[in-house]
């Protein structure tokens, strides 16, 4: 297949299992097929796009211009690769899991919630794919508006505020700086297209200060990166049925966000010129303050989800803290994270679900002992929390080290300091849960009982069981990844650490 | 596609296009005023717009592929400068697309509304008006003459004060409000008619292109000055422009929907064609803008349209009264990109005019539909529609993310263009209030969807009720005209740019 056909079937294939799903509606099972084959269908043409980044081929597709310097415009590059591959590849598997939890939960209108779903990885492909900032806005907002429903899929009115506040936070961001820095690329450059190197260092004396804002905009303007104080739409969007917050608010809708932030970082300023930007560590002090603080907030988060939701926007501000490093070790970091941090939080979110639907208990404070009837999901959880930690040999490891790496490299000591301390803040918000739950305190109340009969549906039980593998191989799989990523970075010391050739 | 519609029409009618575009309304409006049924009333009506939509995509062909880049037309074959002369380019050629493809739209539109808001005896008369309407409209973007002009806007004026006051029939109010419009726009009309007469006097001649050829030598001249000032003043009420807008919120809340519908896509947007003519074409780039330094004076009411108009608009609570007042404040988008006096610029004004005439043709169709179907048009009647009237109120939303000015609506497109001219010629402080007053256009077009999508209904829940087909279906051409033009605006910015470069060719008129 030619590389423009295979951008037109992953932009494609999603749309077409939209239409399935809607078609087969009726049928349960052919519309869980459409989803299945649909996305398995989906994950084979992502993997054969990275097959042709990684032999050094940038696949393109040119569609059209919406007007003069303004086109929909893809090419893939390996960061971009990688996200389509973690969101597509983690789709897949969060389709199963899916099944098991809406059936096991008797949810309603689980027609609407996949066509929904569809529609959100049909948004992240396009945001994965995009060769220029507007085609990645554009499906930005495609991203944003098709996971509306599906975070205020109850219909009750708590359901409805925080679909409410999630829509208005990222409309509004994007709208109010994101849009307005495009414009105003648009207008320093020329154009918008992703360029190695930085499209802004080709530009003749630029100013230091349109910089300064760009990059404030930017890093503003992508709400769904979580940093504060634009971070409270994701803690009011776990009102959403938990596979959306394991799929959309772990890996595609905030991921989308900080690859974003990446790809700007990278290709649209430029290590260089990112370097020399004013704001940038104003950016970077903003990153550490929501790495520290919403991790301490975790801490005081009784509820499993918000308190995986803080966590979230801890971890997510750690790649936009390796982004604001502009140096190669810390954009290393950063991209190894997107990939670590999507394993481990899906198995967290998974297992979390897996846990309500079995016994509808959410609050941490009674899952004490409940590990000796789920076992399976708690050890998940454990190996997970392990990950997201940073410990070897998880995959999270080798991000959090890539990132010291970086701190150090740039001589930004306080970063290594809040860095430390964080890893020490998840061990605190996240180990006691899967230890207390399998090893409960002698005298502790017995944990309430199944509330569904034979617990948590195998399928629920599964997929974060076989995501918890997945972090393992990771971390032994990120010699070729690093290898994979190095043209995003260049020639650094940062890849010989990894690749071990040093 | 417009290429085929040009060669379906004969050569020899096409020759003619000009004139016919004016005369078949003319002509249909006498009889459909004869009609005794408002059934035939509308059929005529109908007729007479499309067949002047035809001749208008001719003439855009016929503009396109011209030598010279215009088409002089000798009303009776009399030689100007002395006879009537029909000059169309490509600037006029785009807004009588515009003007009349609403037209139609509006026409079809106007089966279901015009008979649940008119006396059933008056819908004869009110199509009749309407086409006489239609008719000057037409004539003012057509001709080449500046007392034809004069005559048309007064055609198309005096119609409309008729059409303002047969929303009598719904709420008095509208007698006010047609008499405030009689007013200030016969006032307009007076000043207009002073300053040609003032041109007249001092260049004796009338024809557009015959005074472009002599103002230059008379740019000294106070009594050419003083024209000037009538003419801007003039046109300046009939376009809205700020702050002489003052008779347009209440014209647009009390007409019956379909006369505001129209007058909000076509009427103000003639005015700046007309007012575009007079200070590009008629006076020039160079008297007008460095002669009497008049950026000065359009830029700042272009600016505080946006901001004092905007913010106006939040704080109404009926729907059509902030919709009239966001239109003063496009009107301010408009004429900021024809200060800046660039090619750039205008094409960006003319840009926009194009988008808001289809976006607010949509937006007061959607409320058209609301008050046809439901009740009334306060904004605490919109309450919970979306779950009622989820067909008109997606439109609704599709035109308004495009007054905002999201991307890939029409109003995205234009906002884009005039940000990039501004930044081009370096007044990044007005970029800065363009995206100033789309947040504003944020918060007053927020609080409606907010109201339809996620407030509940304040009455019972009363059953679904259809939406006429003949309102639904010109509605929802608005609106994917509207998401068209910004998905793929190559055709509309291509006329836009064309139009502005045919402003700037010089001696072309």
């Amino acid at each position: 297949m030619s590389n423009e056909l295979l951008i037109q079937a992953a932009l494609l294939l999603p749309l077409a299992i939209f239409v399935g799903i809607y078609l087969t509606g009726r049928a349960q099972n052919i519309r869980e097929a459409v989803t299945l084959t649909g996305s398995a269908a989906l994950f084979a043409v992502i993997v054969a796009i990275t097959c042709r980044v990684a032999n050094g081929d940038t696949p393109a597709l040119m569609l059209w211009e919406a007007a003069p310097g303004l086109s929909f415009a893809f090419k893939v590059e390996p960061l971009g690769a990688m996200f389509a591959i973690v969101a597509s590849g983690l789709w897949m598997v969060n389709s199963f899991y899916s099944i098991g939890y809406m059936r096991g939960n008797k949810e309603q209108h689980q027609t609407r919630f996949y066509m929904c779903f569809a529609l959100a990885i049909f948004g992240a492909m396009g945001v994965a794919l995009a060769g220029n900032l507007f085609t990645l806005f554009v499906f930005y907002e495609v991203l944003t508006l098709s996971t509306y429903p599906l975070v205020a899929h109850k219909g009750d009115e708590n359901a409805r505020r925080g679909a409410r506040i999630y829509l208005m936070t990222l409309l509004g961001t994007s709208i109010g700086f994101f849009l307005v820095g495009v414009i105003l690329t648009s207008a320093v450059a020329g154009n918008l297209d992703f360029v190695p190197g930085g499209l802004l260092s080709s530009v003749e004396g630029l100013s230091p200060v349109i910089a300064s804002v760009l990059l404030l905009l930017f890093v503003f303007g992508v709400g769904k990166a979580a940093l504060m104080p634009f971070h409270f739409w994701l803690p009011n969007a776990m009102v959403a049925p938990t596979p959306v917050s394991a799929l959309l608010h772990a890996v595609a809708v905030v991921k989308a966000g900080v690859f974003t932030i990446l790809k700007i970082s990278i290709y649209i300023f430029g290590a260089d010129v990112l370097a020399e930007t004013g704001s940038r560590e104003f950016l970077l002090g903003v990153a550490c303050f929501t790495i520290v603080v919403s991790s301490l907030i975790a801490l005081t988060k009784d509820n499993l989800k918000a308190r995986l939701a803080y966590s979230t926007i801890s971890q997510l501000a750690y790649i936009t803290c390796g982004a604001m490093l502009a140096d190669p070790a810390g954009i290393m970091g950063g991209s190894l994270q997107i990939a670590a941090h999507a394993v481990g939080k899906i198995t967290l979110f998974m297992c979390a679900g897996a846990i309500y639907v079995a016994t509808g208990v959410q609050n941490v404070s009674d899952m004490r002992g409940l590990g000796r009837r789920m076992p399976i999901i708690f050890i998940a959880f454990f190996i997970a929390s392990l990950s997201i930690i940073g410990v070897p040999p998880l995959a999270g490891g080798w991000a959090k080290y890539q990132l010291l790496q970086g701190a150090a490299d740039s001589g930004m000591d306080y970063v290594t300091i809040v860095l430390i301390v964080s890893s020490l803040l998840n061990i605190a918000y996240l180990l006691p849960i899967p230890i207390l739950a399998l090893m409960p305190p002698p005298g502790s109340p017995e944990p309430a009982p199944f509330k569904r009969e034979g617990g948590a549906p195998m399928l629920t039980v599964a997929a974060p069981a076989f995501t918890a593998v997945l972090c393992f191989l990771l971390f032994f799989a990120v010699g070729p990844l690093a290898e994979f990523l190095s043209p995003v970075i260049g020639e650094t010391s940062a890849q010989l650490h990894l690749t071990g050739d040093a | 596609m417009i290429d085929s519609i040009h060669e379906l029409v004969p050569a020899t009618w096409a020759v003619h296009a000009p004139a016919l575009l004016v005369v078949i309304p003319m002509l249909m409006a006498p009889i459909a005023a004869l009609m005794p049924a408002g059934r035939i009333g509308w059929m005529i009506s109908n007729f007479g717009v499309f067949c002047a939509l035809v001749m208008a995509i001719v003439l855009v062909v016929a503009v396109r592929d011209s030598e010279l880049g215009y088409i002089s037309y000798h009303m009776g074959g009399w030689q100007p400068p002395y006879g009537i002369e029909f000059r169309i380019d490509a600037l006029n050629s785009m807004v009588l697309l515009l003007v009349s493809g609403v037209g139609l739209l509006a026409s079809i539109f106007g089966w279901s509304s015009v008979k649940s808001e008119i006396n059933n005896a008056k819908i004869s008369l009110f199509y009749s008006a309407y086409l006489v309407c239609f008719t000057g409209l037409c004539g003012v973007a057509a001709t080449g003459d500046a007392f034809n002009l004069f005559v048309f806007l007064e055609i198309s004026s005096i119609a409309t004060y008729v059409l303002v006051a047969l929303g009598a029939g719904r709420d008095r109010r509208a007698l006010p409000a047609a008499i405030n419009y009689v007013l200030m726009g016969t006032i307009g009309a007076s000043f207009f008619v002073v300053g040609v007469g003032f041109l007249y006097a001092a260049t004796g001649t009338l024809n557009m292109a015959d005074l472009a050829a002599r103002l230059p030598d008379l740019a000294d001249n106070t009594v050419v000055m003083a024209g000037y000032a009538f003419i801007f003043v003039g046109l300046g009420i009939k376009a809205a422009m700020f702050p002489l807008h003052q008779w347009l919120p209440n014209a647009y809340t009390y007409s019956p929907s379909f006369v505001t519908m129209f007058l909000a896509a076509t009427a103000t947007k003639v005015a700046i064609y007309a007012l575009i003519r007079f200070l590009f074409t008629v006076f020039g780039i160079d008297f007008t803008f460095e002669g009497l330094s008049l950026l000065w004076v359009l830029m700042p009411m272009g600016l505080a349209a946006m901001v004092a108009c905007s913010f106006q608009a939040i704080f109404q609570t009926d729907v059509r009264r902030m919709l009239a007042y966001s239109s003063v404040a496009q009107v301010g988008y408009i004429l900021l990109g024809v200060s800046i006096g660039t090619a750039a610029g205008v094409s960006s004004g003319l840009l926009h005019l194009v988008n808001h005439a289809v976006i607010k043709g949509a937006l007061f169709m959607a409320v058209a539909g609301v008050l046809l179907v439901h009740s009334g048009a306060r904004l605490s009647d919109f309450r919970g529609l979306g779950r009622r009237a989820p067909l008109t109120m997606t439109a609704f939303a599709i035109a308004g993310l495009s007054l905002i000015g999201v991307p890939l609506t029409a109003g995205f497109q234009s906002k884009y263009a005039l940000v990039t001219a501004l930044l081009q010629n370096g007044w990044w402080w007005a970029a800065v209030v363009v995206v100033f007053t789309s947040f504003l256009a944020v918060i007053y077009v927020g609080r409606i969807l907010e109201a339809v999508f996620f407030q509940a209904p304040i009455g019972p829940d009363t059953e679904k009720k259809r939406l006429p087909v003949l309102v639904g279906v010109p509605l929802w051409a608005m609106a994917l005209t509207s998401s068209w033009i910004g998905v793929d605006g190559g055709f509309v910015i291509g006329l836009a740019n064309d139009a502005a470069a045919s402003l700037f060719t010089g001696d072309a008129q």
